[in-house]
């Protein structure tokens, strides 16, 4: 919980996170939050309050997501975006050396220097950030890139005012309200005439940043209303992952048939794995050019679902959809446990929504779950 | 240098010469391609022909003539290496639609003598003729994947030209997925990268310019499709482009035919 006693918080209108982008703006910071692109909320470069998503919000079903208006002045009135913010922390294509004489040396590619902030992010976004610290940072190898991106990065949380159509954060105890993970998180509450926002501060540095707002001090009353935005979040989501051990129960069904099941409806386009704000995988990619003189090496976000991801001598382990859609569930809810300590879902329903053909993992997990000792369909690996 | 340079030559089949054209199109390379390589023939760019054999054939178009039946023979045999370049000389191109119906009734519409037309029944890709080495996708091929393929060539290396999905793509770019915010049909998810998914950039559906990925599930699209309102027909026409005799889309799209 956020020790509102030690740190401390305040009221803002609309105008105060105004202030706050151009405070952030004038510190060095790129500011990156929630503005309309191709019908759609989008994260992309914030540089006024006037590039906010004012009054818009999402619809999103499965393989489903539309952009609709509020009626209200709502600046975060929307779910959750497209894709999060990994593209920013983990980018699609990372440069890691490059050689401009075939007989020289490679040239490491130099970190990020710019530093990030980010505005809007979400308790199962934040999450997900934490999971790929540990993935990244964690371990005994270090991802430079990763960790000059992260070291600069100031965190705007919001607390989600609705529950989009296929969040499950709820069932994954990653949400709705942001825990921890923030340098400040506003709470937006929208039962006056214009909307006000409740800051709360999770960081020095976050409260260095609040001091400079025009605000109010926060009231009971404005507290409440906060905790009741987030009850009210809570109890309006109506997905979920069905309770149980996930990880005991994929373990234990490799074969079950519902992976052919899936497998007739995947289309292996990798798109879940894309918009996952966990996905981390990638692949290591040598280019020569024309000359033969001048190399390069670089990383691109890669997905279990090609065949070139399991590829080695005589070909690709993972030869089918269903030992492919098989290894992303089992990896996502099961064997991430054993090799991260958690379960690398936070429940946003990314992939639910961005699946071209809507399939659902919730539900799958659901149909394993209801027959787990169902026949084994076939007793191979393909 | 000592090394001799690999001589390279451009050959043309039934096609439009878009892909070729790529190769002059690598406007700001296209020294260091002419410094790597030696253009021996290539016909669109030069007059000058190298008779003997070849390091490395590009080969354009389809196989849509007796004549060029023949000639992809000696072409392969004159070639050590041969790449075939885009939908035509992969997949049989846009002609291919020709596969689908009677081409003397097309050939009666189109010229005022058809009977002075030679022309095979069907479209054919290069590979269906003749081993082929590489295929490079595209309609047309992308110039940077060209590049791609003649440096890792040079490099004795694999060209690094994913089989994967223009989903991909796409989402490495930050689009937004066209068919599940705009309910646009899109053939990303079952089409072979390799343009940078352009027409999504666009608010466009993909339109397959690339041909089937390696394992597209092109039934369960169908059926998503036709979910959305999609009917029969236009369904049949969806798989029906560029790349309509590639084996994964044509026998999709016959499953819509009455």
């Amino acid at each position: 919980m956020i020790n509102a006693l030690s740190m401390p918080c305040a009221v803002v209108t609309a105008v105060g996170v105004g202030a706050l982008i151009a405070a952030l703006r004038r510190d060095g910071y790129r500011v990156i939050g929630p503005t309309l692109r191709d019908q759609a909320i989008v994260v992309d470069t914030i540089r006024t309050l006037d590039d906010l998503p004012r009054g818009w919000t999402d619809h999103q079903e499965v393989a489903g997501y539309r952009l609709q208006r509020r009626d209200d002045a709502a600046l975060f009135g929307y779910a959750l975006g497209p894709q999060g913010w990994k593209r920013l922390l983990h980018p699609p294509v990372q440069p890691l050396w490059q050689m401009a004489d075939a007989a020289g040396e490679p040239a490491a590619s130099p970190p990020e220097t710019e530093r990030l902030a980010f505005l809007g992010v979400r308790a199962c976004e934040l999450r997900a950030i934490a999971i790929q610290d540990r993935v990244f940072l964690g371990g005994a190898a270090r991802d430079p890139h990763y960790a000059a991106r992260r070291a600069g990065l100031f965190v705007i949380a919001v607390n989600c005012g609705t529950a989009g159509g296929n969040c499950f954060c709820v069932s994954m105890a990653s949400g709705p309200r942001v825990e921890s993970g923030f340098d400040l998180v506003l709470t937006e509450l929208l039962d006056e005439a214009t909307p006000r926002y409740l800051v709360e501060c999770g960081s020095d540095n976050g409260a260095k940043f609040l001091a400079t707002l025009p605000k109010r001090a926060a009231e009971e009353t404005d507290l409440a209303a906060a905790r009741a935005i987030s009850e009210a979040t809570r109890a309006s989501m109506r997905r979920a992952m069905p309770a149980g051990d996930h990880a005991a129960l994929l373990r234990a069904n490799p074969t079950h048939p519902r992976w052919d099941e899936v497998a007739r409806r995947c289309l292996t386009c990798g798109n879940c794995t894309a918009v996952c704000p966990t996905c981390f995988c990638t692949a290591i990619s040598d280019q020569s050019d024309i000359t033969g003189r001048n190399m390069a090496r670089e990383r691109r976000w890669d997905s279990c679902f090609t065949s070139e991801f399991s590829f080695i001598h005589g070909g690709s382990v993972r030869s089918s959809g269903r030992s492919r859609y098989r290894q992303w569930l089992t990896h996502k809810l099961s064997t991430w446990v054993d090799q991260f300590g958690s379960s690398g879902c936070v429940g946003c329903g990314r992939c639910i929504t961005w699946c071209p053909v809507g399939i659902d993992l919730t539900e799958e997990v659901r149909a394993i779950a209801a027959n787990p000792t169902a026949e084994e369909s076939r007793d191979d690996n393909a | 240098m000592t090394r001799q340079r690999p001589r390279l030559a451009v050959w043309k089949f039934a096609s439009c010469d878009g892909c070729q054209l790529s190769l002059l199109d690598c406007e700001d390379e296209l020294l260091a391609v002419a410094g790597a390589v030696e253009i021996a023939y290539f016909p669109e760019a030069t007059r000058g022909t190298v008779r003997g054999i070849y390091d490395v054939s590009l080969v354009e178009g389809s196989i849509t003539t007796p004549h060029d039946a023949a000639r992809i023979l000696d072409v392969r045999r004159r070639s050590r290496q041969l790449i075939t370049i885009g939908a035509c000389a992969t997949a049989g191109g846009i002609q291919a639609l020709r596969n689908l119906a009677d081409v003397r009734e097309y050939t009666a519409i189109v010229y005022a003598r058809p009977d002075y037309i030679q022309t095979l029944a069907t479209s054919t890709p290069i590979a269906e003729h003749v081993s082929v080495d590489f295929e490079l996708r595209g309609c047309p091929i992308n110039k940077r994947q060209l590049l791609e393929v003649l440096a890792a060539l040079l490099a004795h290396r694999r060209p690094v030209t994913p089989a994967h999905s223009v989903c991909m793509e796409c989402k490495a770019r930050g689009n937004v997925c066209v068919m599940v915010a705009q309910g646009t049909p899109c053939l990303g998810p079952v089409t072979h990268a390799g343009c940078g998914a352009i027409c999504p950039a666009y608010a466009r559906g993909c339109y397959g310019c690339f041909g089937p990925m390696e394992m597209p599930n092109a039934p369960s699209l169908s059926e998503h499709l036709a979910a959305l309102g999609m009917d029969r027909a236009t369904l049949a026409r969806f798989w029906r482009g560029f790349n309509a005799h590639a084996a994964p889309f044509r026998e999709e799209a016959h499953c819509h035919d009455d």
